[in-house]
């Protein structure tokens, strides 16, 4: 064996176990769910040659009984709720996050925790304690009826809006730490300088204030959309037939429709999506931070 | 102004004067940031607030750049009261110590700023940034990125962007601090020639006392924001209002009088005998002292010192003296001869004309 450079070997101690990780547990899973995709699904549920895009048509809405939209909104429905999510995530996490940097240090480090604490929960607890509070009979349930949101002795949940309430209540903590990083970096001077300069309060916010927020912004923006596209646990818990999303899709095929194909179809359109959606936020984070780099 | 005047020096007719009267600002019950000070700044005027670091310098200039109001007194600029008047309804701009140039804008949209805000034509704009630019020195640098400059060029960038919007009064806040030694003195040469061609109202900040006497017409010196004196640069460096004004401004010698009466004063290192004025200390500057060696003649009134150490200043050399148990400084121009050493006897002229009388303290 050829004696190999010091450099090299340390090179080698230090990168391997890293590699060796992502390809066990990265990219040879993913190479699998490809390859499943493009399986066809056989009599007894199980995935069997030959290739073909079987899986593709069937998430495309082409069945037995002819065309059906009803995975494609499942997809439309998933980019929907995520959205909303993440914009009502956004403004509460916006101003909490500025307030919580503005209070005295010790008050900072309660406000984070009491803002972090709720997240070292499991999810299908934090879940099931929304369906208690939204359920018919509740007072916020009889409260919503009164104002006639909703027909009387009906609950909140199961709904889209109970769905959109899990996500949101789960996901804040990944926008307000973020975006408090940014707010607590705050250059104040350059908030001055542009009141000095002629900027109006809103005018400050918008030339001072936001440009130096918006990594934390998107960092966040990409913490929670991410996620909550492939939500399950919420969705399945909170939500009805009318607001699952592409992640109960997926987890269907493999838990109870026993069709593989078809669910590593919908994981690879997932994957598709978020890059896709990886792609807008970058332009977007281009065109109002002046062309800086903002997302990696 | 007798030359052809260029464009920006037509700004002249709108310098404004600026009245402060009986400002005082308190952060909380105990610390008072500024104690009742009231000055009028010319029309025009190289002003500079001088003090230590807590002084209150910084949050005079604030006040009059609007980002804080005060507790209790007026501020006019060109005879508009600013109360109550927000920092982007005020004729004045502000370079900033940290420079807080905007890091996602480029020089020239850095410049641009106050005038997008303003609204101006794209034309003016253009215009108005190309000739600042040129007069500042940085019309290579317009497409740069911040990040991209040195700590002066972002000196330039900063002075730029509030020169831009050609306002009535421009604040520097120790604009110069982050310089380093060379770079900082050719900066404020610049910026005083700067100043006297555009005949704008300059109120500069800073805590460094040759700077504040190179680059003003008038200083305002104070102390634990309380006003301590004002006057031009040669008024306070040698008739410096009291002890802290002196020992600020540099000075050492500062000897208690003793005794004074019709004839003459009395001080730890003897009596002078003269008409002076009421007060605590006799104030003797470096250029009072004359210093001869023993064996040269002596001049009357001369008294006896002995040399501590000897500090080699380049074109002078500093000579630390005890004179009757008493420290004294005296310099000597260094001109090729030998000056006396550590350890020697030397004798000491005291030019009574070049001291000064002062007060104790806040008696002033």
């Amino acid at each position: 064996m050829p004696k190999l450079a010091r450099d090299t070997q340390h090179l080698l101690l230090t990168v391997t176990p890293g590699v060796l990780c992502i390809l066990v547990f990265l990219v040879l899973p993913s190479l699998y769910l490809m390859g499943m995709a493009f399986l066809t699904n056989g009599p007894y549920g199980l995935p069997t040659l030959p290739l073909s895009l079987q899986a593709f048509r069937e998430l495309a809405g082409f069945g037995f009984l002819g065309w059906s939209p009803g995975n494609l909104y499942t997809l439309l429905r998933s980019v929907w709720q995520t959205l909303l999510a993440t914009l009502i995530v956004t403004l509460i996490a916006y101003p909490a996050a500025y307030y919580i940097s503005t209070r005295p240090a010790r008050w900072r480090a309660l406000m984070l925790l009491a803002v972090v604490v709720p997240s070292w929960t499991n999810q299908v607890i934090r879940s099931v304690g929304w369906m208690n509070i939204l359920a018919p009979g509740t007072p916020l349930a009889d409260f919503a009826a009164r104002l006639g949101f909703i027909e009387p002795q009906m609950g909140l949940f199961p709904s889209q809006f109970a769905v959109i309430i899990g996500l949101v209540y789960n996901f804040l903590p990944f926008m307000v730490l973020p975006l408090y990083a940014a707010f607590e970096k705050l250059d104040m001077a350059q908030v001055e300088a542009a009141r000095d300069l002629f900027a109006s309060p809103l005018s400050a916010f918008r030339h001072a204030v936001f440009p130096q927020t918006l990594p934390g912004l998107m960092a966040g923006v990409v913490l929670v959309a991410i996620p909550a596209f492939g939500m399950y646990v919420v969705t399945e818990l909170l939500g009805g037939g009318r607001s699952m999303m592409i992640g109960n899709l997926v987890a269907r095929q493999f838990a109870q429709a026993s069709n593989w194909p078809l669910g590593a179809a919908g994981a690879l359109i997932m994957i598709a999506v978020t890059l896709i959606g990886l792609k807008v936020l970058r332009n977007l984070g281009r065109r109002l931070g002046g062309d800086r780099e903002v997302v990696l | 102004m007798s030359e052809p005047a260029p464009p920006m020096q037509q700004r002249a007719r709108s310098a404004s004067s600026i009245g402060i009267d009986q400002v005082s600002r308190r952060f909380a019950a105990d610390a008072v940031a500024l104690d009742d000070v009231s000055l009028d700044i010319q029309p025009g005027e190289f002003f500079t607030l001088l003090g230590p670091s807590g002084c209150g310098k910084t949050t005079l200039l604030r006040l009059l750049a609007g980002l804080d109001q005060p507790d209790s007194g007026l501020i006019h600029i060109g005879g508009r009261s600013m109360q109550g008047v927000p920092p982007h309804r005020r004729s004045v701009n502000t370079v900033f110590q940290s420079y807080a140039l905007f890091p996602h804008r480029n020089v020239r949209e850095n410049i641009r700023f106050g005038l997008e805000m303003q609204r101006l034509s794209a034309a003016e704009i253009s215009r108005r940034i190309e000739r600042t630019a040129a007069l500042i020195g940085i019309d290579k640098l317009l497409e740069r990125g911040i990040d991209q400059l040195s700590g002066g060029q972002r000196q330039r960038v900063a002075l730029a962007r509030a020169l831009v919007n050609e306002p009535d009064v421009l604040l520097l806040d120790e604009p110069l601090s982050a310089l380093d030694a060379g770079l900082r003195g050719r900066l404020q040469i610049e910026l005083r020639r700067l100043q006297r061609q555009l005949g704008m109202t300059f109120v500069f900040v800073t805590h460094d006392q040759e700077e504040a006497m190179v680059m003003s017409d008038r200083i305002a010196v104070l102390n634990h924001g309380r006003l301590a004196q004002i006057g031009t640069p040669q008024a306070i460096y040698e008739k410096p209002a009291d002890e802290f004004v002196a020992r600020f401004m540099g000075h050492e010698n500062l000897l208690p009088i003793k005794k004074s009466d019709a004839t003459g004063i009395e001080t730890p290192i003897g009596r002078f005998s003269g008409d002076f004025a009421e007060g605590a200390y006799l104030l003797l500057p470096p250029q009072s002292l004359i210093l001869h060696r023993l064996d040269q003649p002596a001049a009357p009134d001369c008294i006896e010192a002995v040399v501590d150490e000897c500090l080699y200043r380049g074109g002078m050399t500093e000579y630390r003296l005890s004179c009757s148990d008493w420290p004294l400084v005296a310099t000597l121009a260094n001109q090729g001869r030998p000056g006396p050493a550590a350890g020697d006897r030397v004798r000491l002229e005291v030019v009574t004309r070049a001291a000064a009388v002062l007060q104790a303290e806040g008696d002033g």
